[in-house]
């Protein structure tokens, strides 16, 4: 499936039965150098639009939100100690976490060409 | 203070030439950042240099028979007897002893040459002009810009005679400058006041040197929280006082004899009973770093507060500093930090983080 993405900057590929999600390159550029991220416990149920996961910079912390309901079903450990790949490869190695989704996915979900209006817009 | 229209610095344009990422900070558009981002900019400034605009900052002249006197009604650092050609950090204090500012006070022969924060110049000097007699002068240098050069490289590709905290005019690639051998980031360096309509030559000057890149003020926060320096507005504010600050030693001898500045009772009781908590530096356990208002907890109870925090670049791990109660106050001791709602484990840790390396 092709990429969908959020308005928070988050992205989403389904792959097999679940739906793989990282920050998009416009946020990893908007928050700088990242030196921690906090992943969700697998196995966890969230709700589309809930806080699960912390992204930190050398400046900041943001929240990263569940895109969609479902249940965690793996979260990527090589950005515990290497959360430079979220800089370096947001939409490939930095991904995030994966989660199979329940019901229906949410009907605001943007493709590449209207997630890259909505980031013209916020300049 | 959405609708404030924001000050420019006379590097402005360059800035933007830069590509640096505009910020407002104390009623300034700042660059937090230029492309290389703030850890390239930290990491280049602590092995080469890096060159950051602090135009924003306020500088002003005090003038007249008497200055040094004056000015030590509101500061118990030693002003008198500051000799020509040197520097010295100061406190402001108000007559509660609360700290107004912390500033950067130097004896330029023929007057007195102050820097204070861009956050507090339009409180401390109406403060200062409250206090002058007849015949001695407050000048503020709205005219006059201000550049930092920082790091190791800076005593090769600009040589000079002067030992840390000294200060002296002199001419850079032909431009009158009064510099002082000093700065925020723990490095050897120089601050540089220039005339505002000379600061964008000096800068592309300073910057066609070798191992030069500009930093912004992203790099300068984490470059003085690893070196243990305080934020004024983070780790000291109006109802802080410079014996919990443990910023006793910017207090001259002199001075803790007379006791005869603004606040010296309730400085001088902080210091004869011991305050009721101490600032402190904190080094969290793991990668998670701990930001500013983060609560300071040990034994289940909140037994302070995180004034700042982030992830050190250089240290590779966060670091923070925060005020904790006395008794706790040791180093090694054990405190959890209420970050997201889960304790974080950290202890108290000796700063500055990354030792200091300026020049004697």
């Amino acid at each position: 499936m092709t990429m969908k993405f959020t308005k928070d900057h988050e992205w989403l590929r389904i792959e097999g039965d679940a739906a793989t999600v990282g920050i998009t390159d416009h946020a990893q550029n908007a928050l700088g150098d990242v030196v921690f991220v906090d992943l969700p416990e697998p196995g966890r149920e969230v709700q589309a639009g809930e806080a699960i996961a912390v992204v930190e910079s050398v400046k900041a912390a943001s929240d990263v939100y569940a895109p969609i309901t479902g249940k965690i079903v793996e979260v990527n450990a090589a950005l515990v100690d290497n959360p430079g790949l979220v800089n370096q490869a947001p939409t490939g190695e930095g991904w995030f976490f994966r989660i199979a989704p329940e019901g229906e996915l949410p009907d605001d979900l943007m493709d590449a060409d209207a997630y890259a209006s909505h980031v013209e817009s916020l300049a | 203070m959405a609708d404030e229209v924001l000050l420019e610095t006379p590097l402005a344009g360059l800035h933007r030439e830069l590509g640096g990422r505009m910020v407002p900070f104390a009623g300034y558009s700042m660059p937090v950042q230029y492309p290389a981002g703030i850890m390239a900019e930290h990491l280049h400034c602590r092995a080469h240099a890096a060159l950051f605009d602090v135009s924003h900052m306020g500088q002003a002249e005090l003038v007249g028979e008497g200055a040094a006197a004056a000015l030590e009604r509101l500061t118990p650092a030693e002003v008198q007897a500051l000799k020509p050609g040197r520097q010295r950090y100061g406190l402001l204090l108000n007559e509660r002893g609360g700290i107004v500012d912390d500033f950067m006070v130097a004896n330029l022969g023929d007057r007195l040459f102050l820097v204070a924060n861009a956050s507090r110049k339009h409180v401390d000097f109406p403060l200062i002009e409250s206090v002058l007699p007849a015949g001695v002068r407050l000048r503020p240098l709205p005219e006059r810009a201000l550049l930092a050069l920082q790091g190791p490289a800076v005593a090769s590709i600009i040589p000079t005679e002067m030992g840390f905290m000294g200060i002296s005019a002199m001419e850079i690639a032909g431009i009158p400058v009064i510099t002082s051998r000093s700065g925020y980031t723990g490095e050897d360096g120089l601050e540089i006041s220039v005339a505002a309509d000379k600061a964008e030559a000096l800068a592309r000057h300073l910057l066609s040197l070798p191992g030069v890149m500009p930093a912004g003020l992203g790099a300068r926060d984490s470059l003085r929280l690893e070196a243990g320096l305080c934020l004024y507005g983070n780790d000291l504010d109006e109802n802080t006082n410079p014996v919990e600050a443990a910023l006793v030693w910017s207090m001259g001898k002199r001075r803790r004899m007379a006791w005869d500045f603004a606040g010296a009772e309730p400085v001088r009781e902080a210091l004869d009973n011991g305050p009721k908590r101490l600032r402190v530096g904190i080094r969290p356990e793991g990668r998670q770093p701990a930001r500013a208002h983060t609560a300071i907890e040990s034994g289940g109870a909140t037994v302070g507060e995180v004034t700042s925090g982030g992830f050190g670049p250089s240290v590779g791990a966060p670091v923070a500093m925060g005020y904790v109660r006395r008794d706790l106050a040791a180093d090694g001791t054990p405190l959890e930090l209420r970050v997201r709602d889960k304790a974080l484990p950290a202890r108290v840790a000796p700063t500055p983080f990354q030792p200091h390396r300026y020049a004697r």
